[in-house]
């Protein structure tokens, strides 16, 4: 049995929420800096220039690359040998993310109810996810998000019948449907199969895994391959005026499903695709 | 080259743009996103004064994150523009000139722009701290307690932008992405 403190999990949280939003990982980087130099389109390539700019002027100052510093998605592996002392793991997480988003000097944008709308001003509640695996780690990854890019994500129900076609056809649509508002070049997230929820949980998960890597199974990594290369002809381009590089990547993530039904749920990130993580 | 535009923007200036240009803004605008929108459409609705004067003013759809000790402002990048569809063609029926956000507009929107002689620019979506940059001064206009999404006044020196739509409907989401499918065939 090992024992974490409340404490310890409070300051991981809030130094995770500072990083993710003043540094942009190495792999996110090195795509949109090979996008810059094989994009043939000069306004893109500017773009894509600019953007790259801004990556880093966020580091050396120490500012969030978006003002939309996001709502805290946090997922969370904890071993089964773990046992948390000083308080509950949630209370912790929401106490980082209190602190984080204060003393990092990022966007509060979280609001207390959505038809009501009073803003909590300390960009609290986080939304977590749990899982639990063996061993005596607890696994932190907290991926702020932005909206501008959440709200042009989507989800469908298709018919077995759909297959493989049907897949497809929806993942372009919604990146078609996106257009130019969710900042792309974006980063697209696809969850296929489990349930309703679980599909939608997979996309977001999906939006995780460094870009550079491909799904293990090669029928998933060939999909993710063509998906991309049919986004990239679509012509929306960098900011949605034109070019080659409408998306950085395409991540496939999939759960076994019913025998009625192939959930696919698509949840579209921006360029600034930031997460953070820590094993403690 | 770029276009430099100076605050106030006068149906002149807005005449002389056109969907592509990259233009620098220098002088005044104000910022404003959802729930300002709102709030300033219903005192409309009740013709009450607004808290900017609109005529031939331009508003930044931004709610910026808060200033480090000694700075002006935080990062200040683009919303996406359609949440304010709704609220747009009334502030351009009362002389809003011009809008910068990021992302499409309504029909409706691009009809109230050719109608009342206004243009929407695009700043870069996620460069947000190259964007704060051109802020030189910030002040607090309305609404202090909606917070990031209060109505600010900024002084601006150069902000970068492009015209998306110009004032005769022309939009470079369609033209741009037209003309670069077009170099592939």
């Amino acid at each position: 049995m090992k024992e974490i403190h409340f404490n310890q999990i409070v300051e991981s949280v809030k130094k995770l929420c500072i990083d993710a939003n003043y540094y942009l990982p190495q792999d996110v980087k090195n795509e949109i800096k090979e996008a810059a130099l094989s994009e043939t389109w000069p306004m893109a390539k500017d773009i894509l220039e600019k953007i790259l700019i801004n990556v880093d002027i966020s580091k050396e100052e120490s500012v969030p690359m978006c003002q939309d510093t996001g709502m805290a998605c946090v997922f969370i592996e904890l071993g089964q040998e773990v046992h948390i002392t000083g308080g509950t793991l949630e209370d912790a997480i929401n106490e980082g993310v209190r602190k984080g988003y204060s003393e990092g000097y990022l966007r509060k944008s979280v609001v207390r109810d959505p038809i009501v709308r009073q803003n909590t001003q300390d960009n609290t509640p986080a939304v977590i996810y749990y899982d639990l695996v063996p061993g005596e780690k607890l696994k932190i990854i907290l991926a702020p998000k932005g909206f501008g890019s959440e709200n042009m994500s989507q989800i469908k129900m298709l018919k077995p019948a759909d297959g493989i076609e049907g897949v497809k056809e929806f993942v372009i649509k919604v990146v078609k449907e996106a257009g130019p508002n969710p900042c792309p070049p974006m980063v697209v997230g696809v969850g296929i199969g489990g349930t309703f929820d679980r599909a939608a949980v997979l996309a977001k998960k999906a939006l995780i895994r460094p870009l550079s890597e491909r799904n293990k199974n090669p029928f998933y990594s060939n999909l993710e391959q063509e998906l991309l290369s049919k986004i990239n002809l679509l012509g929306i381009g960098p900011q949605g005026f034109g070019g080659k590089t409408t998306a950085l990547a395409v991540n496939i993530e999939t759960f076994p499903t019913h025998i009625a039904g192939l959930p696919v749920a698509v949840n579209i990130n921006c360029h600034v695709t930031r997460h953070s993580e820590v094993v403690l | 080259m770029e276009k430099i535009i100076h605050t106030p923007l006068t149906e002149e200036k807005v005449r002389e743009l056109r969907a592509g240009d990259e233009v620098l803004i220098s002088g005044v605008i104000y910022t404003a996103r959802d729930a300002a929108h709102k709030k300033m459409v219903k005192l409309l609705d009740y013709d009450k004064k607004l808290p900017i004067d609109i005529q031939d003013a331009i508003i930044y759809y931004v709610g910026p994150s808060p200033a480090k000790p000694g700075e002006v402002i935080g990062s200040a990048g683009p919303t996406t523009s359609y949440r304010m569809d709704p609220y747009a063609p009334r502030l351009l029926e009362k002389g809003l000139k011009g809008m910068i956000g990021k992302g499409t507009r309504s029909k409706e929107v691009i009809e109230s722009m050719k109608s009342n002689c206004a243009v929407y620019f695009a700043a870069i979506g996620g460069a947000a701290a190259l964007m704060g940059k051109s802020i030189k001064k910030a002040e607090l206009v309305a609404y202090e307690d909606l917070g990031s999404e209060a109505i600010r006044r900024l002084e601006v020196e150069n902000l970068p932008v492009v015209v998306v739509v110009d004032c005769y409907g022309n939009n470079l989401y369609e033209i741009g992405q037209k003309n670069y499918l077009d170099t592939l065939k």
